[in-house]
């Protein structure tokens, strides 16, 4: 009796433990398949987008008027995170040259940080905010009103509609939103330098540009593109597969954001990489 | 189950049939919304698809357009199987469908007048401005809101709202009207509005309706021929006062409360 005792008490316990692991094992099954359908899905939507861009019957007019919405409304909210972006580095940078004393070179130290990598990524993570939820948000809330479905009755492909002249927007007016934000962060370096000194604006810029190739330019400009593109797919998928619940609205513009962040990230990541090996 | 029956419609010359439903089944995972639907839409009839909440009613006209796809069965529309035609075909077959949303989806971004626009310049691509605007005037006079033209959708009431979707919708000329739930939400003023727009819609431009409430004053005033739908199936096919007469307590409790 005394040594069938423990195995009575052992066996149900390893019954539970292998009950609890298959459970696990399922639920985390599952989740690993719900990701991998959710990547696909994503890559099936992004392929049908890419070629309905090539499409004929390209809607112009819609195309215009999300480059307004998305690059002209935009602007506000640029200018003062590119100036902010520009006077605080130009500030934080100034003591640590100032002790090698090399405070000659902040000029171009600031000017190359923000082209090359600042600059885009401050502001695609910006844009990723703004535009990445706004195009999240107007699109779930026409699914979970039926707009989509009306398009779509009405012989009007909602994908060309809707998501292409999103996506080329977002890819073409983001770098174009990069470009502003690096002149103004250039503008705010500047008042950045005069705050502690006098350095004329031609001069400024001279030496902000003295040591610039373009290498340094161009990597930087050919990543937006993608930056932008990454935003407009991402906000544009959320908000296309919303569900149809209200509350379906605010996740589509909360993981548009999330994800696109992330993936701007990744696409730098990766920019910089390649970069890297080319120079 | 009350019978089934395969009804003539009396009192109209025509029984072409314009939209027919064979044997349509759909699921959403494990639920099944229809499991075996057969029904027939005849030239020039308004048919009222009755059914409670969760009934397949609205799944039902969605899988007409195609909206969504059907499990099994078919659906000819106009002489087309709609689940097998390519998307172009599609298309051009779905320019001849009007499609009244329940919450009718007027496009938000967009004034009345961009809203009413927008299928006109996609379907009859060769109209001049001037004869847009004769048909937007056209419609909305026939709608009765003249006055509303560039006016955004969230400045309008419920009911302004599903007229502008209903002139919308017949903007294009249609041979087919779907119009899902076209009274919810709507006082009772407005929802006899609304019937009595259906019925003029039908006789100006000689529609073939289907129109699914669970609204009885809706069906009444609208229906040449009613279908309850009942756990997915047709459970009665018939005229209304078939209904009003029927002994099955189903059908009793829907009509009387």
């Amino acid at each position: 009796m005394k040594t069938k005792l423990p195995v009575i008490k052992i066996v149900p316990k390893i019954r539970d433990a292998s009950i609890k692991i298959s459970e696990k094992t399922m639920v985390k099954t599952v989740e690993a398949n719900e990701f991998l359908i959710g990547v696909a899905d994503f890559f099936l939507f992004f392929s049908q987008a890419v070629r309905e861009t090539f499409s004929r019957n390209f809607e112009f007019k819609e195309f215009l008027r999300q480059c307004h919405q998305i690059g002209f409304k935009s602007l506000p909210l640029i200018s003062i995170t590119g100036a902010i972006m520009g006077l605080v580095l130009t500030i934080q940078t100034r003591p640590v040259l100032d002790s090698f004393g090399a405070v000659s070179l902040l000029p171009s130290m600031v000017a190359i940080s923000l082209v090359r990598e600042i600059g885009p990524v401050i502001t695609a993570l910006i844009c990723a905010g703004k535009v990445g939820s706004g195009i999240g948000a107007e699109l779930g809330s026409m699914k979970v009103t039926e707009q989509i479905d009306a398009m779509e009755v009405s012989s009007t492909n909602p994908m060309r509609f809707l998501v292409v002249t999103r996506v080329l927007a977002a890819t073409l007016m983001i770098p174009l939103l990069v470009l502003y934000a690096d002149a103004l962060g250039i503008m705010g370096s500047w008042i950045g330098v005069n705050i502690k000194g006098d350095v004329s604006f031609v001069l400024f810029i001279s030496q902000a540009f003295s040591v610039f190739e373009l290498i340094d330019f161009l990597p930087a400009v050919v990543k937006t593109f993608f930056f932008g593109a990454v935003i407009g797919v991402v906000g544009s998928y959320k908000g296309y597969t919303a569900g149809r619940g209200t509350e379906s609205v605010g996740v589509a513009a909360n993981s548009a954001v999330v994800l696109a962040s992330l993936l701007v990230i990744i696409v730098d990541m990766i920019a910089v990489q390649i970069t890297d090996m080319l120079i | 189950m009350e019978q089934v029956n395969n009804i003539s419609i009396s009192g109209m010359n025509n029984t072409e049939t314009i939209v027919e439903i064979s044997n349509l089944k759909k699921s959403f995972g494990n639920q099944k919304v229809l499991k075996d639907v057969t029904l027939q839409l005849y030239k020039g009839e308004n048919l009222v698809v009755l059914g409670k909440s969760g009934s397949g009613k609205s799944v039902l006209i969605k899988c007409i357009v195609r909206l969504l796809n059907p499990d099994e069965g078919s659906i000819r529309v106009l002489g087309e199987d709609v689940s097998v035609i390519k998307r172009e075909e599609l298309s051009n077959l779905r320019m001849k469908i009007g499609f009244l949303f329940q919450s009718g989806a007027l496009y938000d971004s967009m004034t009345v007048k961009e809203n009413l626009e927008f299928p006109l310049r996609r379907i009859k691509k060769k109209m001049t401005q001037k004869l847009i605007d004769e048909k937007i005037a056209e419609v909305l006079e026939n709608v009765g809101l003249l006055d509303v033209l560039h006016k955004m959708p969230s400045q309008l009431s419920g009911g302004m709202r599903k007229r502008i979707s209903l002139a919308r919708t017949i903007i294009v000329d249609p041979q087919i009207m779907l119009y899902d739930e076209p009274t919810t939400g709507l006082d009772p003023v407005t929802s006899d509005e609304i019937s009595l727009l259906i019925n003029q819609v039908q006789k100006k431009y000689k529609t073939s309706s289907i129109i699914i409430t669970h609204d009885i004053e809706c069906a009444r005033a609208t229906a040449d021929r009613l279908v309850m739908l009942h756990e997915g199936q047709v459970y009665k096919n018939g005229k209304i006062g078939d209904y009003e007469n029927s002994d099955d307590p189903f059908i009793k409790s829907f009509f009387k409360g």
